[in-house]
Formats: C-alpha cells, sequence, structure tokens
C-alpha cells in the first residue's frame, strides 16, 4: 500500500538513438523493484537545473511486467524552458532525479475488438509501452507511425520485437502521403483508435474519425502538452491573498508552488483536470486539452498547469 | 501480530463466530460523528488508521480460514457468486498481482511469493497452499486468476471496467454481501447499480464519487466504510437467500437482541489496477455483536444517537425497522449523554463488562 510519495531513481544508462532522441533507464536509488507501471502511463521527473526547477512529464516506454526499470526516450527540445536540453546535456549516468509515480490518462480499451495506435514524432512512446500489453492479452492491433526521413529507421528498429507478422508500419512519406481517412474507414467495427503526436495529426484523427461517424468513447489521445511559454504576466491569488509573477518561460503552475502555495495538480499536461482554478478575472489562453468548448468560452476555470492569461492579469480564487 | 485463527467458527446454522477482546477493539466502527447521512466520505487507502483494521492493503484477521471456508461452501452451492466477463482477463491477472504481493508484503509469516521471471510460487500457510503457476497463462492455475486469489481473501471483490467515462461493475466475487446481487447487477454502470439507494443521488453523491473514481490512479488507493445491521452473524446475506435469512429479523426479542443483532461494516478499498485500468473494489465485511460494542463506552454511547435519528428511509433501505426499536430499548440506558470525540477511535484499550 503506497501513497503518492515520490521515487528517487538512480541514471543507468543514457542512449543516443538519433540526434534529438534519448532513452533513458532509471532503476530505484535505493534498490528493491518499481510499482507496476500502467500501460500508456508516465512518470514526472523533476528536473533542477541550479536554481531551476521543472518538472516534465515522459511516457514509461518499457513493458508493465519489467519492475527493475523504466525507461523513457526524450526528444531534445530547442525552443524551451530547457527540461530536455537538461536532460540531454547534464544528466549522467549515475544520477538521481526524483520522479513522481507512473499514471495514466491513456489506457488500453479492455473492450476493443481492435486496437488502431497512431503515432507521431515522439507521440510513439505511449504506444510502445501498449505492444507488450496488447501481446500479452492476444488482441488485434494495427500501428502506423509518422516520421520524419531520417528518423524511419530509427523508429524501424524500436519496433522491431514487436513485428511479428503484426500491421505495424513507419511511414516516412510525410502526413499528405499517409490515407488517413482510408485507414479509419476500413477498421472493423469495435475497433479503437489511440493516437499521439503533435496536435495538428491528433485534431486530424479525432476530426476525420468522428466525421466517419466514430463514437467518441473509441477515440483515444494523449497530448504532450502544448506550447507552455509566452508572455509574462501577473497572476492574483485571492484566497491566498498573493500575487505572482508569471515568467516567460514559466507556467501558471510553477509561479503558484514557487510561491510556496500548495496547488492541485497530476498530469502537469493539461489533461487530467486535476489543476482546474476557478477565475474571477482576466481573459485566458487555453491551452488545455480538458475542458470542452463551452466551458473553455465561459471563462470561468483555467487549468494552470498549461494555460496562461491573454492580458497583463489574471485573478484566481486559489 | 500473531492472530490465533479460529478455523472452525461457523456464519450460518450453529453461529459459533465469536470476536476475542483483541478483535472487537480493532473494529473499523463506522461513525465519526453521532448523526450519519450518506456522503462522498473517501479518503486516501494509507497504512494506519483509528483501529487496526487499517494497518494493510488486505487485512487479515482471526476469522480468516473460517471466512475462506464459508467462501467455498456458498460457491459450491451457487458457483454464480463468482462471474468475470471475458474482457477482463487483464483487470484478472492485475488483481492476482495486487493481492499476493500486498499480503506477502503485509503478513511474511502466513504468505509468500516468489518470483523466477513469469513463474510465480506462492504459499499460503493458513490454508496450506503451495502453487506454481506462470503469470498470465491461466491454464497453470486450477480456476481463473482472480477466482483463485479471492477464494484466499477475506472480504467480497468487484472489478469496474472504465469506459466512456463511466464504470461498469464486470466481474466479482460476491458471497458477503449485504443483500445485493452480482449476478442481476453484473455489467450495469455506476449509477445504475446504486440505482435502489435513496437520497444519495438527490444529494449528487454519486455524481462526485464517480468524476472522483474516473480519475483514480495506480499506486494511490482509497477507501469508506458503509454499515448496516445484520441479524446473527451470518456474512451470506444475498437476495438469493433471503429466505434463509429474511424470517431472522423477526426472531430479535429484547432478551437476545444485543447477542443477536449484529453491526456489519464494510471497509471498502479502490484500487486502480495497471494493465487493465480497471477498478478493484474491495468490500471487506466485519461483524460485531450489539453487546460487544456496548463494551466500548464511546461506541455504545454513538451508536445509540445515530440509531435514534437515522433518516427513515435509510433506516428503511438498510432492512432496520423490525428491530431498530429493540436495539435502542437495549441502548438507551446504556448513553449517559456523555459528548464523544470526533472519529471511530475507541479511545480505549481495555473493554467493559
Ligand atoms: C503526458 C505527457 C507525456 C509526455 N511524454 C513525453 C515523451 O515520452 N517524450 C518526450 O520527449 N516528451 C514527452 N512529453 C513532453 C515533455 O513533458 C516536455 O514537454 C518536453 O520534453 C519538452 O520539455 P522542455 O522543458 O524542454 O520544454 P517545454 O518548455 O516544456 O516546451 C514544450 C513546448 O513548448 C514550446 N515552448 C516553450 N517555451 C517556449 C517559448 N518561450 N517560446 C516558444 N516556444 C516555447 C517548445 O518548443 C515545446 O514545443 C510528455 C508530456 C506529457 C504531458
Ligand atoms: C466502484 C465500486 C462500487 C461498487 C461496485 C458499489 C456497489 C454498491 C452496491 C451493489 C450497493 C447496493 C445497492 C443496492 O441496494 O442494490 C451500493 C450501495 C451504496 N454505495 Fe456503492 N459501490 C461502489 C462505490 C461506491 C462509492 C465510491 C461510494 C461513495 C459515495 C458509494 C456509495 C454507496 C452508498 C452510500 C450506498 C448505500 C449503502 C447503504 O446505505 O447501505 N459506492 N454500492
Ligand atoms: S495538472 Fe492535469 S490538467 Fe493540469
Amino acid at each position: 500500500m503506497t501513497a503518492g510519495a515520490p521515487l528517487q531513481v538512480r541514471v543507468r544508462d543514457i542512449v543516443e538513438l538519433a540526434p534529438s532522441l534519448k532513452r533513458f533507464s532509471f532503476e530505484p536509488a535505493h534498490g528493491g523493484l518499481f510499482p507496476t507501471p500502467p500501460a500508456g502511463g508516465h512518470v514526472m521527473l523533476t528536473l533542477r537545473d541550479g536554481a531551476r526547477v521543472m518538472k516534465n512529464a515522459y511516457s514509461l516506454v518499457s513493458p508493465p511486467m519489467e519492475r527493475a526499470r523504466y525507461d523513457i526516450i526524450v526528444r531534445l527540445v530547442a525552443q524551451s524552458r530547457g527540461g530536455s536540453d537538461f536532460l540531454h546535456r547534464k544528466v549522467a549516468p549515475g544520477d538521481v532525479l526524483e520522479m513522481a509515480r507512473p499514471v495514466s490518462l491513456f489506457p488500453l480499451a479492455s473492450s476493443a475488438k481492435k486496437h488502431l495506435l497512431i503515432g507521431g514524432g515522439i507521440g510513439i512512446t505511449p504506444l510502445l509501452s501498449f505492444l507488450p500489453e496488447m501481446k500479452a492479452r492476444g488482441a488485434r492491433f494495427e500501428l502506423h507511425q509518422l516520421a520524419t526521413g531520417e528518423e524511419v529507421p530509427v523508429f524501424e528498429r524500436l519496433l522491431a520485437p514487436y513485428a511479428t507478422g503484426e500491421e505495424i508500419r513507419v511511414h516516412g512519406g510525410g502526413r499528405a502521403a499517409f490515407d488517413l481517412a482510408g485507414l479509419l474507414s476500413r477498421q472493423p467495427l469495435g475497433t479503437h483508435v489511440y493516437v499521439c503526436g503533435p496536435h495538428a495529426l491528433m485534431d486530424a484523427v479525432t476530426g476525420t474519425a468522428a466525421a466517419l461517424g466514430w463514437p467518441r468513447g473509441k477515440i483515444h489521445k494523449e497530448s504532450f502538452g502544448g506550447a507552455t511559454g509566452g508572455l509574462p504576466f501577473r497572476a492574483v491569488l485571492r484566497r491566498s491573498g498573493i500575487e505572482v509573477e508569471v515568467g516567460e518561460t514559466q507556467t501558471l503552475l510553477e509561479a503558484i508552488e514557487a510561491a510556496g502555495v500548495a496547488a492541485p495538480c497530476l498530469c502537469r499536461g493539461g489533461a487530467c483536470g486535476e489543476c482546474v482554478t476557478p477565475v474571477i478575472e482576466g481573459e485566458v489562453d487555453h491551452r488545455d486539452d480538458f475542458l470542452s468548448a463551452e466551458e473553455k468560452a465561459g471563462g470561468k476555470v483555467v487549468m494552470t498547469c498549461v494555460s496562461r492569461a491573454r492580458g497583463p492579469r489574471l485573478v484566481l480564487d486559489l | 501480530m500473531t492472530v490465533q485463527f479460529k478455523p472452525a467458527e461457523t456464519f450460518r446454522d450453529t453461529f459459533t463466530y465469536r470476536k476475542s477482546p483483541e478483535d472487537i477493539l480493532r473494529f473499523p466502527f463506522p461513525f465519526p460523528e453521532d448523526e450519519y447521512m450518506y456522503s462522498v466520505n473517501i479518503e486516501p487507502h494509507v497504512r494506519g488508521g483509528p483501529t487496526a483494521a487499517f494497518q494493510a492493503a488486505f487485512d487479515i484477521d482471526e476469522h480468516y480460514i473460517a471466512e475462506c471456508r464459508e467462501r467455498e461452501r456458498v460457491l459450491k452451492e451457487d458457483p454464480k457468486r463468482c462471474q468475470v466477463l471475458p474482457h477482463m482477463m487483464a483487470a484478472e491477472w492485475d488483481s492476482l498481482e495486487l493481492i499476493m504481493e500486498s499480503l506477502a508484503q503485509d503478513y511474511p509469516e502466513h504468505f509468500s511469493l516468489t518470483k523466477a521471471g513469469d513463474l510465480w510460487t506462492w504459499v499460503n500457510r493458513p490454508l496450506n497452499i503451495h502453487q506454481s503457476f506462470t503469470f498470465g497463462k491461466a491454464e497453470t492455475l486450477p480456476c481463473g486468476p482472480f477466482e483463485y486469489i479471492t477464494r484466499q481473501a477475506q472480504g467480497d471483490f468487484t472489478l469496474q471496467d472504465q469506459r466512456d467515462d463511466n464504470l461498469f461493475v464486470d466481474g466479482g466475487m460476491v458471497t458477503t454481501q449485504a443483500d445485493w446481487s452480482l449476478e442481476f447487477d453484473i455489467g450495469m454502470s455506476f449509477h445504475e447499480w446504486h440505482g435502489p439507494v435513496p437520497l444519495a443521488h438527490e444529494k449528487g453523491v454519486f455524481d462526485r464519487a464517480l468524476k472522483y473514481l474516473l480519475r483514480l490512479q495506480c499506486g494511490q488507493p482509497v477507501r469508506r466504510l458503509n454499515w448496516t445491521m445484520t441479524v446473527n452473524p451470518r456474512l451470506d446475506t444475498s437476495p438469493e437467500n433471503y429466505p434463509v435469512w429474511g424470517p431472522d429479523k423477526a426472531s430479535v426479542t429484547p432478551d437476545n437482541v444485543a447477542e443477536k443483532v449484529h453491526l456489519r461494516v464494510e471497509l471498502q478499498t479502490l484500487y486502480r489496477l495497471p494493465r487493465s485500468n480497471a477498478i478493484l473494489f474491495g468490500i471487506r465485511c466485519y461483524l460485531t455483536s450489539v453487546a460487544d460494542i456496548a463494551r466500548v463506552p464511546k461506541w455504545r454511547r454513538r451508536l445509540h444517537r445515530v440509531l435514534r435519528d437515522l433518516h427513515p428511509d435509510i433506516a428503511a433501505y438498510k432492512g432496520l425497522p423490525r428491530f431498530r426499536q429493540t436495539v435502542l430499548d437495549y441502548l438507551a440506558p446504556l448513553d449517559d449523554g456523555e459528548p464523544t470525540s470526533k472519529g471511530i477511535a475507541p479511545d480505549t484499550d481495555v473493554l467493559a463488562g
């Protein structure tokens, strides 16, 4: 029986898969085994770069049966707050990091007749944790991974262990050459589709599936969160009686935490809904995948982990 | 913790079930206050807590062996008390892993689990079981993985699949239930299976509870307490068996009320499972007679006040009207009107009487 206390993890090894892709393997820093990770689950790493503290989410790519290590694959993002850059350049084998226990917002449906997985770029990571679980269930599936030309062989190597007579394809020809509508229309009844990748791809898949009459409950997406940066603004926390400056490369949630206010959060990626906070005044730039279009238009709440102010000031009931 | 098991006690016919003084004091008394109303009374299921019943993930007590034998009898008479829909196989293995690992960790003197890759060996000393099997291969166990492990655990269990923003009870091992039927409920959604409960729907209790559960995460189990009252220490009060236990209600008299009427508490735990994303719901049933409750001053005062002021719709739903007044007549003289402390702890480590 475990409470939500974070794990201390030691970096076992780091493998460069491509110039901007590295796989990190972690083991429990104090021995023992990790908890069984959820299929499609992710962990949150606390990255301490000098005085800066960043918390980034990464999907686990190791299978649920693997408890001695947790693996993640990180894409180096050029223009960013620097979390991925820190992992790529400053983290070395033997380092100990803090990791929140794995959670899942992207599970495999148990009643699906077939699973159709679509990944774009680094969005392959949660799909990699689905593969061993689908194999264990003896489930029917089909996987399509979109990649830039030079990364095609990288993804093919990652998928190779699972490609025994199954429908696994890596597409290097760009999205235009990928016949999404055709793929979705030839699926048998009872298929569930899962997509993870750039927003444009996720929108295309969910939009096309909906247009073809797929029920909402059979369409699943995992968002890695959009751009977190933006113009600086001031957040007034009415109940706490304090004001915080939200910097250009900082999230609202991070600024609130830095001020010592315990704010609710779970995924830190605009997906779980945990951080929803009432807005008293100010306009919100919604960047989450949790609120409905109506809720966003209503402007009465904000998901602090990803969304920002559209003006200079946001007054929160917090 | 060295429990003395009582393998021969019975929960039907002869009703030889009795509680030791330690077992009375570890009872998860269900009322944190002097009044009771439905609420979303869910909290993290963390070790520790007001009585010893909260010290393990899955609590084992002196009735363990006898309860497993009672379950075996019920299943023999009615195999449909254990059913799991085919799409829940991943959840079956998840449950087996969670329960085996928790029992082995919490009670190393009774249970052990060793693994060599997928080849697992499970030892259950109280039940004298030694089983090697391959994780993920159901044919290497004598029955399905969920049935296998829940036959060796105290309390009922159900499996909920999560889909379309709802939970569906798609499996269960239900032999110690308070008047509900798995055979009837299987496949239902959260609001459907809660259909018969009065007041709580209107108060939004089920809407909020469902929203919360949909977000339940692995490794962060939660719990709640539920209660009712049962005449005789009978575990199997199923609708199917109503003709057997229904008439017991008429047998309560002022002379036998304290021994016959039992406060029935369910320590309910909810676990998100990793492979399947299903929720395992544990319904661990504890029975304590009114006479035993009366040996703890705080508990007897509080039980008297809760029963006296209970909303009539709740009393009717729980099936109490036939004997409630008789219980009240017994408890009233034992309630000195003193204030009670908040929370469920007995506030004593010796029993009166
Ligand atoms: C559930 C979940 C799972 C994830 N799994 C993975 C995974 O498996 N692998 C992986 O590599 N990543 C994953 N991510 C993304 C990851 O958490 C980080 O967002 C990513 O590593 C980039 O981190 P960062 O700190 O370098 O950049 P961040 O600052 O977090 O940048 C995120 C995005 O915002 C843009 N951005 C940020 N600041 C600015 C600015 N000032 N101006 C312009 N653009 C800006 C960046 O270009 C980038 O596209 C996941 C995210 C979530 C929510
Ligand atoms: C997800 C797993 C759960 C299952 C399988 C379950 C099942 C049941 C069942 C079968 C009943 C009896 C209904 C009847 O009369 O037929 C019941 C009653 C009830 N349930 Fe749940 N339940 C679950 C979770 C919860 C949660 C999280 C709450 C939190 C508020 C809750 C609150 C109640 C209440 C208040 C009652 C009435 C009990 C009484 O007065 O005796 N249940 N539940
Ligand atoms: S923390 Fe999950 S949506 Fe913000």
